[in-house]
């Protein structure tokens, strides 16, 4: 084989190394744009004592047995068309809420750890014998639209208050003077958050057309204050406080020389 | 007849067992399998575990329980040691569909050699580990987030949804744009048993002092790269993509191919 020879053949070795590493890279990026999408959906109500979402995804090898051990059969296994991770369980309360069993038969089974009976740890001191209680699950929190709950138009109903397995804990009544009528009572339910396990029995027994009380996700539910808010009335918030105090005392500066220093303002 | 047709017989039992008592574990609440291709638990004792799953997992940054890791490891060494790639055509329910394509494409004469350079035999490996990669960058099981085997699996054990689609999408890709496409040139996990294969114990031996070359075998194998001895010297077919289906052993009419132990030992200078 001449050397021209030998160089064509390499080049075309390389043309050839070039173009697969191109085709691989286009496929890589279609596949990792899919997948990105399909693993992006927050709106999965999951199981008790699922990690948070990052993690559950990861985790769980989409076997089933939670959706198998589920006596209720609330579980469902994600399809193509449930716009969450496919495979991965969770549940829809306004079909099929959870039940809250005593004995949680769908965290045991978990092979992966993506359900974790330590994140079902009794709160209750009390209670440390027991391995876990489905109390303080978080699969979620419950949020009421008060526009369309019936209790806050003054006609009585507590449906989701009687559906709630912590009755009186998560969801509580409160009264208020019905000013429409001048002489009756509105009784409103109120979620309470740091209660709520997010079981959906709310959700699934209210009364109207589209529930007025439905649960969603923790983090999708949530807001958040901020560092620099500091409960005052709460020692261990104030705490922080002073904390901060110390922190800014180290890089000590005065105020004039605060104010006046444009090194971060001016941009060179 | 039944000479003919054991294996492909013996194969849809055992595909449709395994399918039937994970279904039935959902339907009736058997103990015998519980879970799916993904991680099951036999007879309530052992969990066994799909590999490059774990694999996936790991590499998208999490440790998995010790019950799925040790589970994946009796599967790679079960394969890797003595069965060979034949999940593949043994176990895998996606196999019925790829199945049917390659012999409809047999019936309607479709045996065209393609231009597939960019996407050939090899393919399957680069997408393997385009797999591992993508889970890590994207922290997640980067195939089980699009595998139509386990939608193929979990859609009969759990109810499809619209999973059918991409299982339709499949037998249409092997039917019309490329033969035995899914099995021979993407799949990772298919890729993932072949590379472990190598020197599994159940080997197709041929012998070729009865071979006539007839070359019935070619056609009907779905891997034909790993028949080069066929005719020419006695042996073992050793490459690990072969899937030990049996096919070219049911059309061989010389009696020149069965299974058997490979024995390493004694065949060194073969390898």
């Amino acid at each position: 084989m001449g050397d021209n020879q030998l160089n064509a053949s390499r080049r075309d070795a390389l043309k050839t190394m070039f173009r697969g590493a191109g085709v691989l890279g286009l496929g890589g990026m279609a596949w990792g744009g899919v997948v990105d999408g399909l693993k992006a959906s927050e709106l999965a109500l999951r199981p008790p004592g699922a990690l948070a979402e990052k993690s559950f995804i990861k985790a769980c090898v989409r076997c089933g047995s939670c959706v198998e051990a589920c006596p209720y059969d609330a579980l469902i296994l994600a399809t193509v068309d449930d716009h969450t991770a496919i495979g991965t369980p969770f549940f829809v309360p306004r079909e099929t809420p959870c039940y809250m069993c005593t004995d949680v038969p769908c965290v045991p089974i978990c092979p992966s750890g993506a359900l974790d009976s330590e994140l079902l740890k009794p709160s209750d001191p009390t209670e440390v014998s027991k391995e876990m209680d489905i109390n303080t699950a978080r699969m979620g929190v419950a949020v009421i639209d008060e526009e369309a709950c019936l209790a806050f138009w003054g006609i009585q109903c507590d449906a989701c208050y009687r559906a709630c397995p912590l009755m009186g804990k998560a969801i509580t009544l409160d009264f208020r003077r019905n000013d429409r009528t001048g002489k009756h009572a509105l009784l409103e339910p109120h979620i309470n958050r740091t209660a709520c396990t997010g079981c959906g029995l709310c959700e699934h027994a209210c009364v109207t057309e589209k529930p007025a009380v439905f649960v969603l996700p923790k983090e999708l539910a949530s807001g958040k204050v901020g560092n620099h808010y500091i409960k005052g009335w709460d020692k261990r918030d104030e705490k922080r406080l002073h904390e901060l105090k110390e922190e800014q005392k180290k890089g000590s500066q005065s105020a004039e020389d605060y104010l006046n220093d444009l090194e971060d303002l001016i941009d060179e | 007849m039944w000479a003919r047709n054991k294996y492909i017989v013996l194969r849809r039992i055992v595909q449709l067992s395994f399918l039937a008592l994970f279904a039935a574990a959902n339907l009736w609440g058997w103990k015998v399998l519980i879970g799916n291709y993904s991680t099951a638990l036999v007879m309530e004792t052992v969990y066994l575990s799909d590999p490059y799953m774990v694999l996936q997992t790991l590499a998208a940054g999490f440790i998995l329980s010790a019950d799925a890791l040790i589970g994946a490891l009796i599967i790679l060494v079960f394969y890797a040691l003595l069965a060979g790639r034949s999940f593949c055509s043994w176990v895998c329910p996606l196999n019925m569909v790829t199945d049917l394509a390659f012999w409809m494409r047999k019936k309607l004469s479709w045996r065209k050699k393609e231009n597939i350079m960019l996407l050939g035999r090899n393919a399957r490996y680069w997408i393997l580990v385009l797999g591992l990669l993508l889970s890590a960058i994207l922290g997640v099981a980067a195939f089980e987030m699009i595998s139509p085997i386990g939608m193929m699996h979990r859609g009969v054990i759990f109810g499809f949804g619209m999973g059918w689609a991409v299982i339709l999408m499949v037998f249409l890709f092997d039917l019309f744009v490329l033969e035995n496409g899914w099995c021979g040139h993407l799949c990772p996990l298919g890729a993932f048993y072949s590379g472990i294969s190598r020197f599994a114990l159940i080997k197709v031996k041929h012998k070729a002092e009865n071979c006539s070359n007839c070359n019935k075998c070619f056609p009907a194998c779905h891997e034909p790269q790993v028949l080069g001895i066929i005719g020419k010297q006695s042996g073992y077919i050793t490459s690990g993509a072969c899937s030990s289906c049996g096919r070219c052993i049911e059309v061989c009419e010389d009696n020149a191919l069965k299974f058997s132990i490979n024995n390493y030992k004694k065949h060194r200078r073969e390898l």
